[in-house]
């Protein structure tokens, strides 16, 4: 036989001794396991969720209706008003719940459509370059330079009210900064020597992005996105705020903070609790974002 | 010799111009490349990567490049498997002009002719096992899946690992020397009869690189190879090549047949490149650097003779005027030195 | 200064590097010393903890995660033993290191000359003006040609070969009794390899330093060594002479370094090589790391570390199948 199998043929101890196969995501799940503030984020996270989507089978009361009598009361008042009542007499922990469902959704639709449309976007400028990366990346760039409230408040303005119509607004805002971090990580990942072999293959196109390109720019696209999603949450709470997004009287988070603004000096902690929600949600939402990075970063 | 299933028995089934035509004729190949500047993107200057060289690879050979960097050793190994495309030039493989009308694509090309990069750690991709890495260009082509891993399994055994032990495994849980044996199987995965190696043992500790360069070799023997050796380690070079080309700024100074070339080098460049090596005895250390200085950008690159600069015996000829590759006497040993050639008016110049 | 003081004194020195993942034991019991003047040359592969040894003489190792047990006496000093202010007054004064890319030595967007300068300054607590004036002997004495005009290039406008003349200059500013050089010619292309192997050996020579020579290349030690230490798995497995060493190598690892590198083969054979790959660092076997890759082990090498032995005067191995020779 050859040299060639003879020189190593024989596994030597050092060769059976190497780490166990874990495989990438094995590897990123053992190390999400001892990250414990990743892991006690994300289970809020899923808490917040979970809530959200039952809402109607948690929530004690019905969060539109209103009472004159019990306005403004503090939280613990009578037996099943845990967290007290809004200015016009609505169950604070019901509203809560079921602005949940409102405000999660204006946060993680337009992130998800955004994330698609930019990526994709991204990911043709990335691989495609010259004439289609500047067409593509120019038209970014001119949305790229309003800061992204203005932009939303614009658009969204412009549209008229609604929560539709909000959730629009954010999608817009959100193609642009997706769509140049999928094409600077394509931009990255095509440079590397294991595209141009795919390349030298003869294989077509389609397949060398699909099985080399995709699987290796989805993460930092995805852990961008994730990150977005508290941002979202907190522009769709600010649109809520300013009369664009949700109309009263549904509850969402931004429309409820509004609402209690003036009461801030009768009852502070009922006030506060909207807000505690979007930060406790956006905190948690950035903290697994940046677990993720981490534990998916399988090099270093 | 037991042999896997995986010989390449077809291979003399793809010979279509016999054993004395060149499997690969490069003729003035070219590239250079822009460098933009300002808001317009306007061209401010060219790396002249690659200017205008031609050569012949012979069937079953293997041709060593060495040159240092910034000679355009790589971009010719890019321009070979036309990752990128070139300026000017044309390649011609066993008689067929590639890319051309009349002749074969570039894929049909590229089934015939693979190559492997330095870089063993990205040039696989992270998120796939390695017996998919191998099996990816077969089945692109439409082998089915099944049968694509088994043959990167019977790949695996070729290049000495065990397809139990890591075929299933990442790029990232090798090591430097197993990742380049990766890509070699990778490469044999197409059933090409030429391979480029661009600097693959570079990269690789010294009783590894050994290890990898016995297996090159026994391939070559085993499948019928012929290789295309790109590397700035002339030790390595000497081994490993029937032939050598020496590359500097982008143009062939030297080319000829690797014993006569290594005993009696005919460029001064090659002369200080050979002479620049660290002895391996401390008694024979060098007093003198062979030659001074750094090699020159290649954006605006010295005219006449691009050595000039350098060498010690530049003459007012060698800025004028650049020298041609010249036979000197045997016709397989060429050198692009104006001291070669009896008419040029180089003081120094040979008398026939 | 009496010559009989050793300059370095490293004894049982080891490094492991401790993550919640693993336990790398990058380097395991390596000791030497060495005389003013004297230039060594740590030889070994990726991973045998050269590096890191080397490192560790200057203390550039994470705090946090590597973890440092053992001797390190430079000129006198215990370099584990100091505080922060003690290790900044060492490193540059006494102890200055080059690396193998130097850009990374040097703030991109400054001048050359004005860095060098502002490092003199800093250290000698002269005038800038002072500094410049000593920052161009300084490039004088490296030879870069036109110093003068170099001095105001930014580190991108030099080529290799200068970049690397130029980290040199800025390790030499303080007058340095130890020069900790990792693999720098490395990445330099052969032509100017040679130059700044020969400029090294030059300036070792009219400086009258002590350097240690981090490479993985036989022919680089053979141009610079006094003395070559050769590291396997984070052990010195040899040491000796460069002559001794390289002609008649002791250890089988050595010896088979020594067969594999590339060096004027018969075409037609196979080169020799050294079979196997180097040992996992998180789990290394109990006796001799390299038994399991080497031709002449026996059962007991597996036992235990091989207690060092001296075939000649001078010369150390680590290997049972060495045999100490009988003093009269």
């Amino acid at each position: 036989m050859s040299t060639a199998v003879s020189d190593t043929a024989a596994p030597d101890a050092a060769e059976l001794a190497l780490p166990t196969q874990r495989g990438y995501w094995g590897t990123v799940g053992y190390r999400l396991r001892y990250d414990h503030v990743t892991l006690f984020f994300g289970a809020l996270l899923l808490l917040i969720i979970l809530a959200a989507v039952a809402a109607p089978l948690l929530a004690p009361f019905d969060p539109y209706q209103e009472s004159i009598i019990r306005r403004l009361k503090p939280p613990g008042y009578q037996d099943r008003y845990w967290l007290g009542t809004d200015e016009l007499g609505r169950d604070m922990l019901s509203r809560l719940l079921h602005g949940g469902r409102i405000t999660l959704t204006m946060g993680i639709l337009p992130v998800i459509i955004a994330t698609l449309i930019g990526g994709s976007l991204g990911v043709l400028a990335g691989f495609a370059g010259g004439v289609v990366n500047m067409s593509i990346m120019r038209v970014m760039d001119v949305f790229y330079a309003f800061p992204s409230v203005l932009l939303a408040v614009a658009i969204s303005g412009a549209m008229g009210g609604g929560a539709v119509n909000g959730m629009i607004a954010l999608t817009l805002v959100f193609i642009p900064p997706l769509c140049r971090v999928a094409e600077t990580a394509t931009t990255q990942v095509r440079n590397l020597d294991f595209v141009d072999a795919a390349r030298a293959t003869g294989a077509p196109m389609h397949l060398v992005v699909r099985h080399h390109v995709i699987g290796n720019v989805l993460g930092p696209i995805l852990i961008y996105a994730s990150s977005l999603v508290s941002v979202a949450i907190i522009l769709a709470s600010g649109l809520s705020f300013l009369g664009l997004g949700v109309k009263p009287p549904d509850p969402d988070w931004g429309l409820m903070l509004n609402a209690l603004r003036q009461a801030i000096y009768v009852s502070p902690l009922v006030a506060a609790m909207p807000g505690i929600a979007i930060l406790i949600t956006s905190i948690s939402m950035n903290l697994v974002s940046d677990g993720l990075r981490a534990a998916m970063d399988v090099r270093s | 010799m037991a042999m896997t299933s995986f010989a390449v028995e077809e291979n003399d089934g793809r010979d279509r111009g016999g054993p004395r035509q060149p499997l690969l004729t490069v003729q003035g190949l070219k590239k250079h490349f822009p460098i933009r500047g300002g808001i317009f993107g306007r061209v401010s200057a060219r790396v002249r990567a690659v200017d205008g060289i031609s050569f012949a690879v012979r069937k079953g050979e293997t041709l060593g490049i060495v040159g240092e960097s910034g000679c355009g050793k790589s971009t010719v190994a890019r321009l070979l498997m036309r990752l990128i495309m070139p300026d000017a030039g044309e390649q011609i493989f066993d008689g067929d002009a590639v890319g051309e009308r009349g002749g074969i694509s570039v894929a049909e090309m590229r089934r015939q002719v693979q190559m492997v990069f330095q870089d063993s750690a990205s040039s696989l991709n992270p998120r796939m096992p390695v017996q998919n890495s191998i099996a990816f260009g077969p089945i692109a082509l439409g082998t089915r899946q099944a049968e694509a891993i088994g043959m990167a399994r019977e790949l695996l055994v070729k290049v000495g690992l065990n397809p139990a032990l890591f075929g299933g495994r990442y790029p990232h849980e090798l090591s430097g020397g197993q990742k380049q044996r990766i890509n070699i199987a990778r490469a044999l995965a197409m059933k090409p009869r030429m391979i480029i190696l661009d600097e693959a043992v570079s990269a690789l500790d010294k009783s590894v690189e050994a290890q990898v360069l016995n297996l090159l070799q026994a391939l070559k023997r085993d499948l019928n190879l012929t290789y295309i050796f790109i590397s700035h380690d002339l030790g390595v070079v000497r081994w490993i090549s029937d032939r050598v080309m020496v590359m500097y700024l982008g143009e062939v100074v030297e080319i000829g047949p690797a014993d006569a070339l290594y005993a009696s080098p005919r460029h001064p460049y090659t002369r200080a490149l050979l002479a620049s090596r660290p002895a391996l005895d401390p008694d024979q250390r060098r007093e003198e650097a062979p030659v001074s200085g750094d090699p020159p950008n290649p954006i605006n690159p010295p005219a006449g003779c691009r050595f000039h600069t350098r060498c010690p015996h530049a003459e007012a000829v060698c800025s004028a005027r650049a020298p041609m590759l010249s036979a000197g006497g045997d016709d397989a040993h060429l050198a692009a030195c104006h001291m070669q050639d009896p008419s040029s008016g180089h003081s120094q110049a040979l008398r026939h | 200064m009496s010559a009989a003081q050793p300059l370095v004194e490293v004894e049982d020195l080891s490094v492991n590097f401790v993550t919640r993942e693993s336990n790398v034991r990058a380097v395991n019991g390596v000791s030497f010393t060495m005389m003013p003047g004297e230039v060594m040359c740590m030889l070994g592969e990726s991973g045998s903890g050269k590096s890191v040894t080397m490192r560790a003489l200057m203390r550039l190792l994470p705090p946090k995660r590597a973890v440092i047990t053992g001797k390190i006496h430079i000129a006198g000093q215990d370099v584990l033993a100091m505080d922060d202010k003690a290790l900044r007054a060492m490193r540059g004064a006494t102890v200055s290191m080059i690396f193998q890319e130097p850009m990374t030595a040097f703030d991109p967007v400054v001048r050359v000359g004005d860095q060098i300068s502002e490092v003199v300054a800093l250290h000698r607590g002269v005038s800038r003006r002072e500094g410049r004036r000593r920052a161009l002997d300084l490039f004088e004495l490296v030879r870069i040609p036109s110093a003068e005009r170099r001095l105001d290039a930014y580190p991108h406008e030099l080529s290799g070969g200068l970049r690397q003349r130029a980290m040199i200059a800025l390790a030499l500013s303080c007058e340095p009794k130890l020069l900790l050089a990792d693999e720098p010619t490395t990445a330099l292309d052969a032509t100017v390899q040679i130059q700044v192997l020969i400029l090294l050996r030059r300036l070792q020579q009219e400086l009258g330093m002590s350097v240690i020579f981090v490479t993985h290349d036989l022919g680089v030690a053979a141009e610079i060594a006094d003395r070559v230490a050769v590291m396997y798995a984070g052990r010195v497995v040899e040491t000796g002479p460069v002559r001794d060493l390289l002609r008649n190598p002791q250890h089988p690892y050595t010896a088979g370094l020594l067969a594999s590198t590339v060096h004027d083969q018969p075409r037609d054979q196979d080169l020799k090589t050294i079979p196997g790959t180097p040992p996992d660092m998180r789990r290394l076997p109990p006796g001799c790391s390299f038994a399991p890759r080497c031709a002449r082990a026996i059962a007991d090498c597996n036992l235990a570390m091989p207690p060092p032995v001296s075939p000649e005067p001078g010369r150390i191995v680590r290997c049972i199948r060495v045999s100490q020779p009988e003093f009269a």
